[in-house]
Order: structure tokens, then sequence, then C-alpha cells
């Protein structure tokens, strides 16, 4: 135990001196790090804007005050789309999850030195990518739309499930799998009777809390051209029409708390 | 159960139903099975169109295999760093942040009036959307890093502040008690009772928002809020798709090696 003696009393101390030198650098080094980083976003502000920023709120606030409520008539649209393509982009994403899923947990993949890199390779690289970035280039392939938005949806999203899917299937139980394997089950046997029921839950789960994720990114992908109500958002903001965009953030942040309480209620049920 | 077992003997077992009302499945599936052609139907694809792109998506995956690292190399690193810079400012500041909220929001240590007022931040930080806080911080600032960073930090105290305050709720009482029972006050109690017990959690999590924060810095720079964001959007508007992927590859390749390193220092903690 660390002790320090002071005028011949000791008194306890939580760490040695080595220790908590070599702490004091650490914390040196972090603020040494965080300070060049303020001051290299503080050379890349004007800070005329900034202190001038107060009065450009209170006006952009005074304008966007009352949200213009008859605009709500044109959102029917967009609101309809935006939906779409967050459950069918769920859909789709589920489906193509599923194999990778199985590819990439360590009990169940055909082969762990080739295939297995490969399924966490496409993990990866679905994941660590926005999905307005995947917007963005597949709005540069098949051109604007919602199509493109379902599909950016499913892409991005592939990643995330599988990555949570081929964790449930790497915790599975295997006695319940050997049981069914002693009964002379086929492969695929196995696969429905043995490892999808104890998925199953954790497979609904994700499905529900990736469909709310998705609702909350559809709703800002029209930004870049690919659907939903994001186009409105970005239409109003160009022509600064800040009622209108005051009347569409209130949508959207309905849109995100109605589609929390649904997943929040439906994994309550399953789980 | 003899009388059970009696009639089921001869009969192939069926697997019995997920829903057992027959009614709210049968409903359950024609409801589903309405929407989808309904969805599908009012999704207009122009099929030609995506014939026509399917040549530059061949283009674009074929640029993965020959990047072009070198021509946009100056925008490419200030791009990588002025969102580098952003992740690291806004998530020391956003985790300085919520520290103090986590702990108001956690019901064993803070007063009613504090918790909810505490809630109420998590939750507008939580309802509001990254991409559409920059939209109005760029508005109100200007356009820069710093509106990418006040997002990034913003963002940051909804989701650290909400599972840290999780953590703490959750947290052994009797450690806490003992530390109160010797004498300390607040501050000790906080820093003894506490403090150890949520440590591993808040550096687990701090690890996770940091990856989180580089990833959506990535796309802040779409609305003019820094980062890497922009150059990708103009490599993508120029059709450069060498340069598109180059950047996509680092932004997989940093997002990895951040993932790597979080795991390292969380099964350490832990």
């Amino acid at each position: 135990m660390p002790v320090q003696d002071v005028q011949g009393q000791k008194v306890w101390q939580r760490r040695t001196g080595r220790e908590s030198l070599f702490h004091w650098l650490l914390w040196l080094a972090g603020i040494a790090v965080f300070a060049y980083c303020w001051q290299q976003i503080s050379n890349a502000t004007t800070w005329f804007f900034v202190w001038d920023a107060p009065s450009i709120a209170g006006d952009i606030w005074r304008r966007a005050t009352p949200p213009k409520w008859e605009y709500i008539t044109q959102l029917g649209e967009p609101i309809w789309d935006t939906l779409n393509i967050a459950t069918l982009g769920t859909i789709i994403a589920l489906f193509l999850a599923v194999p990778v899923a199985f590819l990439a947990a360590r009990n169940t993949t055909p082969s762990t030195l080739f295939i297995r890199p490969i399924a966490l390779l496409i993990i990866v690289s679905t994941r660590s990518i926005n999905s307005l970035i995947w917007a963005l280039l597949l709005i540069a392939i098949i051109g604007p739309g919602v199509f493109a938005g379902v599909i950016a949806i499913a892409i991005r999203s592939i990643g995330f499930c599988a990555k949570l899917l081929y964790e449930a299937i790497e915790e599975i139980d295997h006695t319940q799998v050997e049981a069914i394997t002693a009964t002379g089950a086929s492969r695929w046997q196995v696969m429905a009777y043995g490892i999808v029921p104890q998925i199953l839950p954790a497979f609904a789960g994700i499905a529900v809390f990736r469909w709310d994720i998705n609702i909350r990114e559809s709703t800002v992908l029209g930004l870049v051209g690919a659907g939903g109500i994001g186009l409105q958002l970005s239409a109003s903001l160009n022509v600064l029409a800040w009622p209108q965009v005051a009347l569409i953030l209130l949508v959207i942040l309905a849109a995100v708390v109605i589609s929390e309480w649904v997943s929040a209620k439906v994994r309550g049920a399953i789980i | 159960m003899s009388k059970d077992l009696n009639s089921l003997v001869g009969k192939p077992w069926k697997k019995p139903p997920f829903i057992q009302r027959g009614w709210l499945r049968w409903s359950l599936v024609l409801g589903f099975a309405v929407y989808m052609v309904a969805a599908v139907l009012t999704i207009e694809v122009n099929w030609a169109r995506v014939y026509e792109g399917l040549e530059r998506g061949k283009q674009f995956i074929l640029a993965f295999t020959s990047p072009d690292f070198a021509s946009r190399s100056g925008d490419i690193w200030d791009g990588m760093l002025e969102s580098i810079i952003m992740t690291v400012a806004a998530s020391v500041v956003g985790i300085g942040i919520s520290i103090p909220i986590a702990l108001g929001a956690a019901r064993n240590v803070a007063p009613l009036p504090v918790y909810l007022i505490c809630r109420g931040i998590i939750a507008i930080s939580r309802a509001l959307q990254e991409i559409i806080v920059a939209i109005l911080l760029v508005a109100i600032f200007g356009f820069g890093p710093l509106a990418g960073f006040l997002t990034l930090s913003f963002a940051t105290i909804g989701f650290l502040s909400k599972l840290l305050a999780e953590d703490i709720e959750s947290m052994d009482k009797v450690q806490a008690e003992a530390i109160k029972a010797s004498g300390a006050h607040w501050g000790q109690w906080i820093n003894y009772g506490i403090q150890p017990q949520v440590m591993p959690r808040l550096i687990g999590l701090s690890m996770y928002r940091i990856d989180i924060n580089f990833r959506e810095s990535a796309i802040l720079g779409l609305v003019g809020a820094g980062g890497i964001g922009a150059t990708l959007n103009t490599a993508f508007d120029r059709y450069e798709y060498d340069t598109a992927a180059a950047i996509l590859l680092i932004i997989i390749v940093i997002v990895m090696a951040l993932e790597y390193l979080s795991g390292i220092i969380r099964e350490r903690v832990q």
C-alpha cells in the first residue's frame, strides 16, 4: 500500500510516486493534444461570426416561429417515403445479414481461414461508412430518388445487423445443437431446429432496433437527394423558408419519438 | 397427459406457431403483406437509369482496387486532419460535460429537480440527429470546424450521459455507503464510492463514442461543418471515383484501428 510520510505520520495514498508521475505525464500529453486541437479549430473559425451568434440565433428563432402549420398537407407523401425507405431497407438488410452472420460466426462458418475474414471485412466496411455517404455514392450510380435511399439504408444496416447476429450465434447453447445432431438430423435441419430457435429472439430484437435507427437516418437522407422528408427539408433550407423548416423539424422529431416508442414496446414484448 | 399422448401418437410433429391466436397471426401476416405491396408500388424506380448506372457502379468498385491517394493528397490530408481534430476536441469536451450530467441523471445520486433537468437535456440531445444539429449550428456559427465540434460534443452528451447514468443507477450501494460511513463529504463520496465502480464502463463507452464521433465527423462536411466530408462530396460530384475510394479506404482503416484499439483498452480495464 502506497504510504506517504508527513511529519512522522503515515498518510494513505492512492498511487505510488512512480504511478502518479506516469499519470501526471499522461494527463499532460492529453491536455497538450487537446490544446493543439482547440488551437486548430480556433484558427479555422471566424470569431466575429461566433460573437454575433446569439443575435443570429434569435433572428432565426423569430423567423421560424410560428411553424407554417398548413404546410403539413404537403408532408404526407415524404413521410410515407421515409417510412418505406427505413422498412424496406431494414428488410433487405436482414436478408443479406443472415448469411453473412452465419459465415462470420466461429461455430457455423464453413472455413475460419478464408470465409470468416471475408465476412468480417463486409461487416466492418459496411458499418464504418455512414448511410449518407452510401446514399451519395448510390445517387451518383443509380440516380436520385427513394430507391437509392432504400439501398443505402440496406447496405449500411448489413454490418450492424450481421455483427450483433453473429455474436448471438456464437453465444448459443451447444447442448441443444448436439441433441438435434444426435437424432440424425442433416446440416440444414440442425440449423433450422438447433440454432435458429435460439437466436430468433435476438434476431427480432436486432431487427426492431435497427428499424428504429433507420427511421432516424432516413429522415435526413433527402439532404443529399435520396428521397424522404429530407428532400423537403433541404428545399426549404435552400429558400430560407424557416417556418417550413421548423414544421419539418417538428415532424422529424415526432417520427423519431414514435419509432423509438414502438421499438421499445416491441422489444419489451419479445424479450 | 396420457390421453393427450395417445391422440398424438402416429401423427407427425409440427412446429408450434410463433403467435398462438390464429386470427392475430393471420391479420398480422396479411397487414404486413398489404403494406409491403403498397410500399413497393410507391417506389418509382427508373430501371433504364439504374441499368445505365451499373457501368459507373462497376467503375467505382474497380476504383477500390486502384485508389488514388496521390493526386488530391493535400485535400485529403487537410480534411482528415480536420476530422481527427474535431473528433478529439469534441470527445474531450463532450465526455467532460457528460460526466456531471450523468451524475445528475442518476436517481440514486441526484435529487428529483436536478434529475428531471438532466434527463431533459439527455432526451433533447438524443432526439436531434447530428446532421440536423450541424445544419442549425452552421447557420448560427458560420462554416467551419467549430460548428462540427459543437455538434459532436452535443451528440456525445446524450449518448454518454444516458448510458453512464444507467450504470451509476445499477451500481453496488454497499461500497458507496461504506465511504459515506467513514465521514466522507459529497466530493469524496463520488470520488471513492462511485467513481471506481463506473470507471471501466466510462472508459469503454468513451472509446466507443470516439469511434462514433470519427465516423460522424466524416459526414458533417456535407453541410459545411468541416472535416473530410466536403472533400468526399466534391470527389463524388466530379466523378473522381478513385479519389473517393481512397478517402473511403482511409476512413475504413481508421475505424478498424480505433475498434481494435478500443477492444484492447476495454479488455484491460474490465
